[in-house]
């Protein structure tokens, strides 16, 4: 027989307050901003889908998007095989271990906006070190300010750089946990080294890899400080990523109407893409 | 297929050993015969895995050699032994299916195609896995996982010898029975030399030929399971063997014959050994009987285990079990305990001693 009890529902209301402040209520916000226009002073005046229109065909609004998918695109590209790389030449016991574990941890720790400046000085073309080094002693015009292709290198390798350690980390600690039988195994069954690594190392990996590049995804596709305080998201627009043009309608022309359809859209996005994601890697469980 | 010698093989997990402590394995030297079902027994840690590795080449001894049909191959890797390790947990490679990971060493070997199918099918069929074979193998049930397990083991027809290393441990209690008889089925099948390491007792006495006791690295016998349960050449496997183990009683000897609480007691034959050192009688409980003179005892206990009785006894301080099949004395009981007079061995310094009239040494 079930039992009828209505107090459970007792338990679950922090929870729900606590969602509600951190998440519903600021959602909900938006969400008002997004259908209506304000010129000020408290005055509101109902605009209906009207701003979402608008959005959905500006040029402006897809090239920042594109711009955007192409950041995280690379930095996925690259961030996740050279995570997998290294941590496979990551030794499995001994004195290196806590060694390599620390430096490979030191990138996160440092804050977003001191990455970004930090960048900066690396960067600058007549005292920072990279920036001296590529103009004065390769020879190699580079300057961060002047040309889009040294921009998006830049942004990018600062990216690989804070964030590879990640996927390292977890990649190791998917790689430490497979037991010892499964190469013995392997070893006895004659698989090659490719082998090892697509049937063993691959599969056993497969969870952690899906939160690294789920993590990594949802980071890179919300990313902000670092490209705003390295590049501002020029020269031009060329490196405007979707977050910075939100910021520039939403705090430098004030829209807040047109903002706030942005940040529904940008929200729906990265969650229909992990949600996607998410489902396709763990639908053979 | 080959036979298998071990000649004076010595391990030692520290880099320079000095103690005999030092060793996880202190020289053995053993001739496995090809085409013979083997069981490795001994508690954990006694250095059984240990040796399984070195025969499989997944570890170098200190010291000594492995031949294969007379090849010395200590220092060949596992996949030129043409060895089949079978593990404690299931190794499967979760991304295929059955069939592909019972193809995977032969397809591995550059087997073709054709020949791969036939094999696999085979396998499959005397595994019982011919329904499954095209199911993903991550999802599988573990002991259908652990007959993929064996199954990658047995594909190569080439195979000097199929190891097992305690392979019904996540095994669900009904389904160890059934495997267990499975494995028993396959060696009369395929033939190939099988080595299994467990410390079940159970598992190694239905499954092998020959047993090797195993303790602190050193084998103590070997033998069949008949000869291991009725002359166990050390108290160690007296204890070891058997449910509840034998009764192992330090006695006193004197005058040409051993003394329980004085206490005459007739052995299997003449004390030939050396006075001194440690003497002990060993009895099985199977053996032990109630009558109306002999060794003065009180019933402290007496267990209902289904089949049979084990009745606790205490001479003096001696604990002494008996198995009865009939009814049991009542606890508190005063009764006179005898040994079966050819199944009483006395032991020194915990090896069996040599004396006339037993059927072996």
């Amino acid at each position: 027989m079930k039992t009828q009890n209505q107090k459970a529902w007792l338990f679950v209301l922090p929870v729900l307050l606590l969602v509600a402040f951190n998440a519903l209520i600021p959602i909900m916000t938006v969400v008002n901003y997004s259908v209506q226009e304000t010129f000020g002073n408290n005055l509101f005046f109902w605009e209906g889908m009207g701003w979402f229109e608008k959005l959905l065909h500006s040029d402006r609004f897809y090239s920042a998007l594109g711009r955007q998918f192409f950041f995280t695109g690379m930095i996925l590209a690259i961030e996740v095989p050279l995570g997998i790389i290294i941590a496979l030449s990551m030794p499995k016991q001994g004195f290196w271990v806590p060694v390599c574990l620390v430096t490979m941890a030191l990138p996160m720790l440092i804050p977003w906006n001191v990455v970004g400046a930090m960048w900066n000085i690396f960067t600058l073309p007549d005292i920072g070190l990279l920036g001296y080094f590529m103009n004065h002693v390769l020879g190699v015009s580079y300057d961060m300010t002047q040309n889009p292709t040294a921009a998006w290198a830049t942004i990018i390798v600062m990216d690989v750089w804070h964030w590879t350690s990640l996927v390292v980390l977890l990649s190791y600690a998917g790689l430490v946990s497979i037991p010892d039988a499964y190469y013995q195994a392997a070893k006895i069954d004659g698989a090659s080294n490719w082998a090892v690594f697509r049937f063993i190392q691959i599969p056993k990996m497969k969870n952690v890899l899906t939160i690294a590049i789920l993590l990594r995804f949802m980071d890179s596709f919300n990313i902000y400080t670092e490209p705003f305080v390295l590049t501002g998201g020029g020269p031009g627009n060329s490196t405007t990523l979707l977050s910075i043009d939100l910021v520039k309608i939403a705090l430098g022309q004030f829209d807040l109407g047109p903002a706030a359809a942005m940040s529904l859209i940008y929200f729906a996005i990265t969650l229909l893409v992990s949600w996607v994601f998410y489902t396709l890697m763990m639908k053979d469980d | 297929m080959a036979k298998i010698t071990l000649s004076k093989l010595r391990h030692s997990y520290y880099p320079n050993p000095s103690t005999p402590e030092d060793y996880a394995l202190k020289e053995i030297d053993l001739d496995w015969q090809d085409g013979g079902a083997y069981a490795l027994l001994g508690p954990s840690g006694c250095g059984k895995s240990t040796l399984l590795n070195i025969i499989s080449g997944l570890l170098m001894p200190s010291e000594g050699a492995v031949l294969f049909d007379d090849k010395d191959v200590t220092a060949l890797p596992p996949d030129k032994r043409n060895i089949a390790q079978v593990f404690q947990f299931p190794v499967i490679y979760d991304t295929m299916t059955a069939f592909d990971n019972l193809a995977f060493p032969l397809r591995n070997r550059g087997v073709d195609e054709a020949s791969v199918t036939k094999r696999v099918n085979e396998i499959a069929q005397m595994l019982e896995l011919t329904d499954m074979l095209h199911n993903r193998a991550a999802g599988l049930s573990p002991d259908n996982k652990q007959k993929i397990s064996m199954g990658r083991g047995l594909v190569r027809e080439d195979v000097n010898v199929v190891m097992f290393d305690e392979p019904l441990t996540v095994i669900d209690p009904h389904l160890k029975w059934k495997l267990r008889s499975k494995l028993k089925e396959l060696h009369q099948k395929v033939r190939a030399t099988m080595i299994y390491v467990t410390h079940d007792q159970t598992e190694a006495l239905t499954f092998a030929d020959q047993v090797v006791v195993m303790q602190d690295g050193e084998i103590v016998q070997t033998g069949t399971p008949v000869e291991l349960f009725e002359r166990p050449a050390h108290t160690f496997v007296g204890h070891f063997i058997g449910s509840p183990g034998m009764n192992v009683l330090p006695c006193e000897v004197r005058d040409g014959g051993a003394f329980l609480n004085g206490t005459n007691i007739a052995l299997e034959g003449d004390i030939k050994c050396q006075p001194g050192g440690l003497t002990e009688i060993g009895i099985r409980p199977e053996f032990v009987t109630f009558g109306d003179t002999g060794l003065q005892a009180v019933v402290r206990k007496v267990s209902d285990i289904g089949r049979h009785n084990v009745v606790e006894a205490m001479a003096g301080d001696l604990k002494i079990r008996a198995i009865v099949e009939s009814q049991p004395p009542e606890k508190g009981a005063a009764v006179h305990l005898n040994f079966q007079q050819d199944q009483t061995r006395l032991y020194r310094d915990g090896w069996v001693v040599l004396s006339e009239g037993g059927q072996n040494t």
